[in-house]
């Protein structure tokens, strides 16, 4: 027979009937039902096994604090482990598995752990497993790990998309429950923005598990309404299913919206999840407060539960846990449930009430003074055992237990900034404290105000204080019961009972990390894990501090307090990273000739988040260095074009544009005439050398900088900084054009002739017009503006030419066209790379960060005639002492042999070891042109050491070859093509 | 975090770049006698108060203004923004 | 009480009576030889090799809260020495020796793990710098082994290699790495310190140094004066706070780091694993979290919390890394105040305080460094002199121009 345990009433949807399955079994359910309603309505108690002992486990509370009913939900590459089943929403075809257990839920082999218990008490691994040493990663560990763990991951990449999305309001309303509700109808009346997020798929909170009224209607009609009225309302958005996770600095709030978790697929292009920002001035926090079980003998067994959920398991979902149920409790709410599942028809076996002065009722029997000493039950509650005043014990027959110690206020997000919640007496519980987040304030059982009427009334209150209102709406009538309660945490004398049920956590556990002497609460969650579970000690946290705070005699504020961290509930990773996976990790960066390069066939590399062609294969290439060799070979022979428009570029225009420059770079710039381009070496303040690049004069009061790829953006900050806050009155503006220029540098001996092809005629190129390190703004192809640079990476004669970015293809293409009389090859990254270390310039591999202008050889540039950044302190004793690294030129002794960047340099005959290391090598590369591995490194006293042997080692890639100190400049060395 | 832009209004702080204690803004003379000394201690020793702390943001994925945000190390409460060369002048930086 | 398998057993079939305090909680002494502020794994670790190694009896470690509460109970537990520089690879080689065998010197399980890290590569200039620091362990006389993005691939085939932003080429892989339970740490040191004499002494701040002619004195407390012949300073994120007690302006900045566990997941990752594309890393533990971090938030703060920017920062390296852990839930995040240094390395000195020392500058690297930390500090206030694999980490290294800046970001602490 299918849901044996259906009551009457309820919020769920007859009409329809779904189908789900656990565990391989097929079962029947209804909209409105959560997995954990429809499990118990299917008469299912077993749901789980616990961490460490695998006790058999069923549901504890009906909400998102549950310890222990979770299970893998979905399948396949959607598999989403350790779910909490009270949170899922039905849908036609759940799926859901049991985990943590093998080969069964019914029969775990693990479940063996409990028969050791005693041996496996809090901290148990700390002492012992330590002999033999080795043993610990061979034998022990690999045990431990295979146990550890609840659910699994399916391996798969996670199918679905995340969203992330930005709101604003004006006041931010946590929790649809008497209090946000109150304080949404008051917000919103008087036209406030108002957002109103909550964590259930139905608004309402608790006032769908109650049956008292509101006003003149029943408490989930009264609800039903007002969510009507403010679903009606324009200035009102409500979010279910939202869960805001935490509260960070200036009234940002984090939430997490499930807007696809409740259906059975996602429809095409939506996401599983958004992940909100919600910026406002103001936010009430209405989450509520969670019911804490006691800890007693055997407490854990399937069917044992809070009250509360088994009231909201009657009322809202029509659902019995057992048609005999029993109830435990230290306070009149626990009678309330009693009530509600004895009009349901559910037999109450007995109210056991810890007060000797507990109300009586005509309906049940009530256990006065009573405590319960023991359950009984294979893999699910039978029996309960309770200790009469009297001394007598009584068994009661039942197959749950609804247990209530009281409730403890979901003073969370008031934690999140470091604000500490203080002890309230009266609740025997924490509420919240004075340091609130600023804008935060807290109305309801959240603030530790526990009738429904206290509940709409603060809700209201707050509200209106939170956004100054006069007005506030009239309050319905509603049950006002002061909280009577009389604290009690645990049944004395029991052997195994249960604080944190998912981590195994009993008394004596808490007990025991008093008796070795953590005692602070925070030694306390350590040492026994107690709280760490994934419901973070919602429903445990207290009691522990209790027990402690009981065995060390002192009161509990005086033993401390627990706060808690975000997020509120566990979020998928995947809601955090949104859209921001796969390729779109990063945004893609192109070049305007990219789609040129694409149809050649050019091999992209990754520069930062730019694409550039690293080589141009032709047929008949077969490996990488075919096509390197020969772009090297063409562009040194005749003419190469290669797209350099990733470099940064920064224009810099005003009258003090030269002096600006002056500051920032190591080398004068002030004396640069107006047509000319100047080498720029730019230090950081502590004297390392930054970046380097040009910066060409274009007019008297107009430089075109360029920077490197990986620094245009960390350049153009630091000469930002340099003209704001250290030269504020400087005549200068800097804007990056990098985006705005196409930029090909053409090189080679033929590369004047292939230009002078595209140069308009009015602009005479030649070398006595435009000599070595020229600059000027020219037209080319007929009229189209452009920027022409005569300077060299390659050591070859060579221009860089720029044109507006939109020209930037229909320049390459046109190079291409007029340069085949010249053989012209298109040159990638590669080839560029090879002719850099051919002439001996430093890039990334030797700006590193930690070499210096006197490292790269270049100590000659940095002016001692003027105060530019980075000077002073580039003089330091340890950064100008005699046996500094130098950069050098390494070849290899047998040009077969490879030289490997990251080798290490060793005298020749000397130790190989790190204290006899003598330098690294920083770049390397077979250069077609030598006919031999070559590379540049840095050396110390490098340019004292020219023609010496050493031994280049890199054990790493096993690597030890003899090499030979050489100039850096392997090409051409005197510059002659340069200028030719 | 959000930083009251004084240009611009609030802004979120993750359209800003951080770089530290606006001490930074009182470069040394480089050409002084004692610039050494002066610049060790300018590019290297911190205050590093915990409580109001002074301190340098770039609007890069903004105006890219500097700004002088003054905040609570503790809270991260914001008490004041100002525009870095609008400081800077007030120290007497100029040209 | 030592503690063993049999102990235990023992313990378990007489109701677990005979368990004792794992540390004394013993009032302050008048004076004491050496004091050490600062009860965490630093501190604690100076106290166990100064009573150990040193034979120092008469030592108190002083701790404003409770001791472990600090980084070494709010990292993500990994240990490594897979440094590149001359200053730092013989320390943290030499501290990984002493993680080998910390269970037995300190009889305390801190699960020190061996799993190994795995540095990712992603560019060929990646690769060169990794092949430099690689080459560098081995000359250390560390292990280090570079793979291919085949033998990546056939190591961790979960990671993304079909749909990646910035493939992967290879990695940089320390077998001998791992993590280690970090509380534990703190907790075995503790317990081997109280063993051999040392008062650790919990809520007691340090309010003042005093400090008479140029010298140390003893330490203002919130339990009284407590006179010492030696104070080591050893507090991380709040080295700023207590050194400036002694007037001292440090070359540190105070940062927060955030770190994340998820849920606990049967294990799927068999080492440690950096992105290196982007800001994450990850290990998972033995109860089968996935412990993970990413960049510090960037900006100077003494609060142990972060913001959301960063957060989803690192969940995007993630899962651009790892798209398999979508579906797996963060749990928890919280965030630890770090020492962060003008070059990214650690300071283990005297000071021009007499009988002042300080140990700081860890930024988020402490953790590792925690035995040799103590080890060489305790050496310092044993003798006076640096120890020799620590004869970098002085103080004055920025005004002579030594910095040991592994990353080359210069003297802008939140780029380390």
């Amino acid at each position: 027979m299918t849901q044996v345990n259906r009551l009457t009433g309820g919020q769920i949807d007859r009409d329809t009937t779904l189908k789900f399955y656990f565990d391989g079994r097929s079962f029947t359910a209804h909209p409105g039902d959560t997995l954990a309603s429809a499990l118990l309505a299917n008469n299912v108690r077993l749901i789980g096994r616990s961490f460490k002992y695998h006790r058999p486990r069923g549901l504890l509370t009906a909400g998102s604090e549950e310890p222990n009913g979770m299970v893998e939900l979905r399948a396949g590459a959607r598999k989403e482990p350790n779910t909490r089943a009270t949170t899922i929403e039905m849908y036609d075809g759940l799926i859901a598995n049991s985990q943590n257990r093998w080969p069964s839920l019914r029969f775990d082999a693990l479940a063996v752990n409990d028969l050791f218990s005693n041996f496996l008490s809090a901290g148990f691994y700390y002492k012992t497993f330590m002999w033999p040493a080795a043993f610990w990663e061979k034998l022990y560990e690999p045990i431990i790990r295979r146990a550890a763990g609840l659910g699994s991951l399916s391996m798969q990449a996670d199918p679905d998309e995340y969203d992330k999305g930005f709101r604003h309001c004006d006041l931010l309303i946590i929790g649809a429950g008497p209090a946000g509700l109150m304080a949404a109808l008051t917000a919103g009346r008087a036209g406030a923005d108002v957002i109103l997020a909550d964590e259930d798929f139905t608004l309402g909170g608790r006032l769908n598990s109650e049956t008292f009224s509101v006003g003149d209607h029943s408490a989930p009609d009264w609800t039903a309404q007002t969510v009507a009225e403010l679903l009606a309302m324009p200035n009102v958005r409500l979010m279910p299913r939202t869960t805001v996770i935490g509260a960070f600095d200036h009234g940002i709030y984090g939430a997490v919206e499930r807007t696809g978790d409740h259906l059975p697929s996602l429809p095409a292009g939506k996401p599983r999840q958004i992940l909100w920002r919600i910026y406002t001035q103001k936010a009430l926090l209405c989450a509520g407060a969670t019911e804490r079980p006691i800890a007693f003998e055997n407490n854990d067994r399937p069917g044992i539960m809070t009250a509360s959920a088994l009231r909201t398991y009657a009322n809202r979902f029509a659902v019995t846990a057992s048609p005999r149920v029993a109830i435990f409790t230290s306070n009149d709410d626990g009678h309330r449930t009693a009530d509600d599942l004895h009009a349901k028809g559910v037999k109450i076996a007995a109210v056991v009430d810890v007060r000797e002065d507990a109300p009586l009722s005509y309906d049940y029997e009530v256990l006065k003074g009573a405590q319960v000493i023991n359950t009984r039950g294979r893999l699910g509650l039978s029996f309960v055992e309770v200790a009469l005043p009297d001394g007598s014990t009584r068994t009661l027959d039942c197959g749950a237990l609804g247990v209530s110690g009281g409730w403890n206020p979901n003073v969370h997000l008031t934690c999140h900034q470091r604000g500490r919640p203080v002890w309230n007496e009266a609740l025997a519980a924490f509420v919240p404290g004075e340091n609130l987040p600023v804008g935060m304030s807290v109305a309801g059982s959240a603030n530790g105000v526990m009738s429904t009427h206290g509940a709409l009334r603060s809700g209201a209150e707050a509200a209106a204080a939170a956004l100054d209102l006069t007005t506030q709406p009239d309050l319905p009538e509603a049950e006002d019961a002061p909280m009577a309660l009389k604290p009690f945490w645990y049944v004395q004398g029991c052997k195994r009972a249960w604080v944190d049920q998912q981590n195994d956590v009993t008394v004596k556990d808490v007990k025991l990390s008093y008796q070795e002497g953590f005692r602070s609460v925070e030694h306390l969650k350590r040492y026994t894990t107690l709280g760490m579970a994934t419901d973070q000690g919602k429903t445990s946290n207290i009691t522990g501090l209790a027990i402690m705070a009981e065995v060390a005699g002192k009161s509990i504020p005086e033993t401390g307090t627990t706060i808690f961290r975000p997020p509120y509930t566990p979020v998928p990773i995947g809601a955090f990273a949104g859209r921001m996976t796969g390729k779109d990790f990063h945004p893609t960066r192109l070049t305007p000739s990219h789609h040129w390069a694409k149809e050649r066939g050019a091999v992209f590399v990754e520069a930062g988040n730019w694409l550039r062609a690293q080589w141009f294969p032709l047929p008949g290439e077969t490996h990488w260095r075919d096509s390197v060799d020969r772009e090297v070979r063409q562009t040194r022979a005749s003419v190469g074009v290669c797209d350099c428009t990733t470099l940064g570029k920064i224009d810099v225009q005003g009258t003090d544009a030269a002096e600006f420059l002056n500051r920032v770079y190591a080398n004068g710039f002030a004396k640069l005439a107006v047509g000319k381009t100047r080498y720029g070496l730019m230090l950081r303040e502590d004297g390392m050398v930054m970046d380097d690049g040009t910066a060409a004069r274009l007019a008297e009061d107009h430089f075109v900088v360029t920077t490197t790829t990986a620094n245009a953006v960390s350049v153009y900050r630091h000469m930002e900084f340099v003209r704001q806050c250290l030269f504020p009155d400087m005549d200068v503006q800097l804007i990056s054009t990098t985006d705005g220029w196409a930029q090909y540098a053409v090189a080679g001996p033929n590369s004047r002739k292939l230009l002078q092809k595209i140069v308009d005629p009015e602009f005479d190129i030649s070398n006595e017009a435009f000599p070595f390190m020229a600059c000027g703004k020219i037209t080319v192809c007929g009229g189209l503006r452009a920027r022409l640079f005569r300077i060299s990476f390659s050591g070859e004669l060579a221009f860089e030419i720029a044109v507006p970015s939109r020209y930037g293809d229909a320049l390459m293409r046109r190079l291409m066209t007029e340069g085949k009389e010249f053989d012209v090859t298109p040159y990638g990254t590669e080839a560029l790379s090879v002719m850099r270390i051919e002439k001996g310039h430093p890039v990334g591999n030797e700006l590193n960060g930690t070499t210096t202008a006197l490292n790269l050889g270049l100590g000659k540039m940095v002016s001692k005639k003027k105060d530019s950044v980075g000077s002073v302190l580039s003089e330091r004793e340890a950064l100008t002492a005699p046996d500094v690294l130098k950069l050098v030129g390494l070849k290899p002794v047998n040009p077969e042999e490879k030289i490997t960047a990251g080798g290490h340099l060793m005298n020749i005959d000397g130790p190989v070891d790190a204290t006899h290391d003598q330098g690294y090598v920083t770049s390397a590369a077979y250069s077609p042109n030598l006919n031999s591995h070559i590379g540049l490194g840095l050396l110390k006293r490098g340019d004292a050491r020219m023609g010496e042997k050493m031994r280049l080692v890199s054990p790493l890639t096993e690597l030890n070859v003899e090499v030979e100190i050489v100039s850096a400049h392997f090409v051409d060395p005197e510059g002659e093509r340069l200028r030719a | 975090m959000i930083i009251n832009h004084p240009l611009l209004g609030p802004r979120d702080a993750s359209e800003f770049t951080y770089l530290g204690d606006a001490s930074l803004i009182d470069r040394p003379d480089g050409t002084a006698e004692n610039a050494a000394d002066a610049f060790y201690d300018y590019a290297y020793l911190r205050d590093n108060p915990a409580g109001e702390h002074r301190e340098l943001w770039y609007h890069e994925a903004g105006d890219r203004s500097w700004l002088v945000v003054t905040r609570n190390t503790l809270t991260h409460e914001i008490s004041k923004v100002e525009l870095a060369r609008d400081v800077a002048r007030t120290r007497g930086r100029s040209k | 009480m030592r503690y063993s398998g049999f102990r235990v057993i023992k313990e378990a079939l007489t109701g677990h009576k005979g368990w004792k305090p794992v540390w004394r909680e013993p009032d302050p002494k008048p004076h004491y030889d050496v004091i050490i502020i600062g009860g965490g794994g630093h501190g604690l670790a100076t106290a166990h090799y100064l009573s150990k190694v040193y034979g120092q009896r008469n030592v108190a470690v002083v701790e404003k809260g409770w001791i472990g509460g600090g980084n070494v109970g709010r990292n993500t537990t990994i240990v490594r020495s897979n440094y590149m520089l001359d200053g730092n690879e013989p320390f943290y080689e030499f501290s990984l020796k002493l993680w080998e065998g910390l269970e037995q010197d300190v009889n305390y399980n801190a699960m020190m793990s061996q799993r190994g890290i795995i540095n990712l590569f992603h560019t060929d200039g990646q690769r060169d710098a990794y092949t430099r620091r690689g080459n560098a362990m081995i000359l250390n006389g560390a292990d280090a082994e570079l793979l291919d993005a085949d033998q990546v691939r056939a190591e961790h085939p979960y990671l993304n290699f079909d749909d990646a932003r910035f493939p992967i080429k290879g990695g940089l892989v320390q077998r001998r790495a791992g993590t280690a339970r970090h509380d534990a740490v703190a907790w075995g040191y503790a317990r081997s310190a109280d063993l051999h004499g040392v008062d650790i002494i919990q809520n007691c701040e340090v309010t003042g140094l005093r400090i008479e002619n140029g010298t140390c004195l003893g330490v203002e407390t919130s339990k009284g004066f407590i006179g010492a012949s030696k104070v080591g300073c050893a507090v991380a994120g709040n080295s700023g706070r207590v050194m400036g007690m002694a007037g001292m302006r440090l070359p540190i900045e105070s940062h927060v780091l955030q770190a994340f566990v998820s849920e606990g997941l049967k294990p799927v990752l068999p080492s440690v694993i950096t992105f290196g594309a982007g800001h994450f890393y990850v290990s998972q533990s033995d109860k089968g979290g996935l412990v993970f971090g990413g960049d510090i938030d960037g900006y100077n703060t003494y609060a142990q919390r972060g913001n959301l920017p960063v957060v989803e920062d690192v969940c995007e390296g993630g899962m651009a890394l790892m798209p398999m852990i979508g579906r797996a839930r963060l749990l928890r995040m919280w965030g630890g105040v770090m020492d962060m240094s003008m070059d990214g390395s650690p300071i283990i000195d005297r000071t021009p305080v007499q009988g002042l020392y300080f140990n700081g500058g860890w930024c988020y690297g402490g953790f590792k460094a925690t035995p040799a930390s103590g080890y060489c500090f305790a050496h310092l206030l044993a003798k006076d002199e640096p120890h020799p694999v620590a004869t970098a980490y002085r103080l004055d290294r920025f005004r002579t121009g030594r910095m040991i800046d592994e990353k080359g970001a210069g003297n802008q602490p939140n780029l380390h």
